[in-house]
């Protein structure tokens, strides 16, 4: 990746490192090991489902369907444990991924054999999967005391002191990272969000690609949906509402163009935490929770708007120095 | 003749690197048609674009009724009675003609501001009445056919007061009937005092409604006179002017084996019966007009347009080419006419550009070799001495030269038998362009069999070993190099059968 990228990536980190320093002015244990392990298992999930949300951006579409994605999975899996305790947590895994390739698979297919464009696809979709939560579960909830103790401790259980949680998280952003960043099909990816037509012309199958990304975004959110409901113990109609905003939200952050072409796995997990790391920030200093949505909105456009503009004179500076 | 409206005193307009317009006198006057003529590249488009306000001259004066002026934006131009009809209408399709017309410069009520739809209504149907044109005023832009738009901006000039009215190849889109209906306006134009500019390719054109021409080539005023006095040799004369033939780095190369055959290709509407050969060591030129079909053939060959009737031949075996990568099987490389549309992925490095179309080679077990992509790219941009700080430069931050040597190194590299060439020079400083067309030879004298389409007659003459022409759609002829002149090139590009 060009140097450009991984200097957009670093004024995310210093950006962060800034943000750390002012909150622990405040609130003086919100540095403390504890406390960051709880930051880091509260975006891991954000961080998968923004990883998928990255490659439908990088081609220059956009999945809203991601957070109903999250929930029907959840809902199906946990009903699923609910009636049938004994299948092992591995094949449950194994189910989910499945649910959610295919309801990524439905998405990749509208937009890339039917032609619909994907912001209107995933409107659609974002709704038609809500639906089926609802259907599913007839309106009622799976509620802990109905789940599995092998299906609550997926995200609890631990090597090292590391939750699984946050080791899927960390093993999906490497796998996805290697393959984006240095596989045959990653690079075509980003060939079709560059320019589609010339990456038609270089005999790259556009309509491959563009299901692809859809389908993998899918198999992220359906481990998502399973370690969703697992971690908050509990299948609500209402699992990850408005979450799909937030996941564009870390990649936008992250330094993805919404246009299509760019955006890496680094500067995404970063975004991810970012975001992770205000809202904790926005309770540990005690703020009234009628101000902190909008202070969280504040802080995202300001990270945006100096991301840009560090990055805008970082080029311009390369620029002038190639003229000399 | 009337009087001069607009003169361009010695005018000059130079780019980086060019000199697009040197020192160019250009008179408009009242009641006269006066063609604007030249090959492309010859500089007519700057010079609309001074005249327009879209540019302004590096030196020489506009002077506008006897008195000198600055055309700092469109917006002075046009308040002093100068619009511009484009090749391309520039129009909004989703409104109506009304909205069309009066867009930039609504009238609105004397109180409130409001705008007076009905007011503007009325007007527009006067001035299609006036214009004898079969329109209604409600009717959305993107219900009606080309020469219909172009009816609305020529009414959406008169609406603003126009003087100077300038026409870029108004008829190039049109049928016979509909440049009947525009030479007829032009006449009434005509008579109610207005000057017209008028640019076309075509002598049909010229001679049917022009009064007066001046020829530009190379950014340099050639000459002027009127129409009926000047015979159509002398016109092409002035355009061509000049023997390039030696400026041309072309060897002779012997013919090798047959590797690829076209026969009947079609496809409706686009082009029909195209059938030619092309051999090892040979270049093909392909003359013709913008919009002559030539690109689409290639595209056709190179599998990206399906729905063509007709048969490939490869080396004397039968193909059926489904898509790019299958052309690519076949040895076939295309360099397309755009290369910021069809060319480069601006948002990626050059080395990242160059091994697209080899990525399968550039990879092991579907892992990608940054080593070998390396070398790859330095091979291909070290042949053709693309200048960059490295390899890891975004193409975005290149010359335009330099990203078209990106768009060759990557075809390139994969190594092609054939190759198409659409356009190769377009755009790209002279320098350039010569070193561009030296390596081309010296392709084609290690074997490789090169398509070249191009709408510069010197670089057809100069270049290619055999030159197919095309008109609207049909090869309307072919010509050995020894045999090739500008003057029959032209005659057959812009279909008139030799005089």
């Amino acid at each position: 990746m060009p140097s450009l990228l991984k200097r957009r990536e670093f004024n995310l980190f210093v950006l962060i490192i800034l943000l750390l320093i002012a909150v622990s002015l405040r609130a003086p244990n919100f540095l403390d090991i504890t406390n960051f392990n709880y930051i880091l298992n509260d975006t891991a999930i954000l961080m998968m489902v923004a990883i998928g949300q990255l490659m439908v951006l990088v081609t220059g579409g956009i999945d809203l369907s991601v957070a109903s994605g999250v929930a029907l999975t959840g809902m199906s899996v946990a009903m699923l444990n609910q009636y049938y305790p004994g299948i092992p947590i591995i094949v449950i895994m194994l189910i989910a991924l499945g649910i959610g390739f295919l309801l990524g698979s439905f998405n990749g297919i509208l937009v890339s054999l039917a032609k619909i464009p994907p912001i209107i696809t995933t409107l659609g979709t974002m709704s038609i999967y809500r639906g089926f939560v609802f259907v599913l579960s007839k309106g009622k909830w799976v509620s802990a005391h109905e789940m599995s103790e092998a299906f609550r401790e997926l995200p609890r259980g631990n090597l090292l002191g590391i939750s699984n949680l946050l080791l899927i998280a960390v093993l999906s952003a490497l796998v996805f990272a290697f393959f984006l960043h240095l596989t045959r099909t990653g690079r075509e990816i980003y060939g079709v969000g560059g320019n589609r037509l010339a990456s038609r012309y270089a005999g790259i199958d556009t309509k491959k690609i563009n299901y692809l990304v859809f389908a993998l975004s899918g198999c992220l959110v359906g481990l998502a949906g399973l370690l969703w409901v697992a971690r908050y113990a509990s299948a609500q109609n209402e699992t990850a509402f408005g979450f799909e905003l937030q996941t564009v939200a870390a990649c936008v952050i992250g330094g993805v163009s919404i246009m299509g072409g760019s955006g890496t796995i680094l500067g995404v997990l970063l975004g991810a935490l970012f975001l992770g790391i205000v809202n904790n920030a926005l309770t540990v200093i005690n703020l009234s929770p009628f101000y902190q949505m909008g202070i969280q909105g504040f802080v995202i456009l300001f990270a945006i708007i100096a991301n840009t503009l560090v990055d805008k004179r970082n080029r311009l500076l390369m620029l002038r120095k190639r003229k000399l | 003749m009337g009087d001069c409206i607009l003169r361009l005193r010695d005018i000059s307009k130079y780019f980086p690197g060019i000199k697009a317009l040197d020192r160019i006198d250009f008179e408009v006057r009242t009641g006269e048609v006066h063609a604007l003529i030249g090959e492309n590249g010859a500089g007519k488009s700057t010079l609309v674009k001074l005249i327009t306000g879209i540019y302004q001259p590096t030196a020489g004066s506009i002077v506008l009724d006897g008195k000198e002026v600055e055309f700092k934006s469109p917006n002075v131009s046009q308040q002093a009675g100068i619009a511009a009809i484009h090749q391309e209408a520039t129009m909004f399709p989703d409104l109506s003609v009304t909205e069309n017309i009066y867009m930039g410069h609504h009238l609105k009520k004397p109180v409130t501001g409001v705008l007076a739809w009905k007011e503007m209504k009325l007007k527009t149907r006067a001035l299609l009445e006036k214009l004898e044109l079969d329109i209604e005023p409600d009717t959305r832009v993107k219900d009606m056919g080309v020469a219909q738009r172009h009816m609305v901006e020529i009414v959406k000039a008169l609406s603003l007061e126009t003087r100077i009215i300038i026409m870029d190849e108004p008829t190039s889109a049109l049928s016979l009937k509909e440049v009947e209906d525009l030479y007829k306006i032009i006449r009434q134009l005509k008579s109610e005092g207005r000057a017209i500019v008028f640019i076309s390719h075509k002598f049909e054109d010229i001679y049917e409604i022009a009064d007066y021409f001046t020829v530009l080539r190379d950014g340099k005023y050639i000459g002027e006179g009127r129409v009926a006095d000047t015979g159509v040799d002398e016109i092409i004369q002035m355009m061509i002017g000049r023997s390039l033939k030696q400026m041309f780095p072309k060897q002779k190369v012997e013919k090798g084996d047959e590797v690829l055959r076209v026969e009947n290709l079609s496809k409706s509407g686009i082009f029909k019966d195209i059938s030619f050969g092309l051999h090892k060591g040979e270049i093909l030129g392909f003359f013709g007009l913008i919009g002559s079909g030539r690109s689409e053939v290639m595209q056709a060959i190179f599998g990206i347009d399906s729905g063509t009737g007709g048969e490939i031949f490869i080396k004397g075996k039968k193909v059926r080419i489904s898509s790019p990568g299958n052309a690519m099987s076949y040895g076939i490389a295309y360099v397309p006419e755009d290369r910021q549309l069809q060319g480069t992925i601006r948002a990626m490095n050059i080395r990242e550009n160059v091994t697209l179309p080899i990525i399968n080679e550039v990879s092991r077990n579907s892992m990608l070799d940054i080593k070998r992509e390396l070398e790859v790219t330095g091979e291909y941009g070290g042949r053709l001495e693309i200048k960059a700080s490295g390899w890891e430069q975004p193409v975005d931050d290149l010359s335009g030269g330099n990203q078209q040597k990106v768009v060759l190194a990557k075809w390139l590299a994969t190594r092609p038998e054939i190759l198409i060439l659409d356009e190769p020079t377009r755009g790209i400083d002279v320098a350039t362009k010569a070193r561009v067309h030296e390596f081309i030879s010296g392709l084609a004298e290690q074997g490789l069999a090169i398509i070249l389409i191009s709408s510069e007659i010197p670089e057809i003459l100069g270049m290619s070993d055999n030159i197919i022409v095309m008109h609207e759609g049909l090869i309307t002829a072919g010509f050995n190099w020894d045999e090739a002149s500008s003057e029959n090139l032209i005659r057959a590009a812009m279909g008139s059968s030799t005089n």
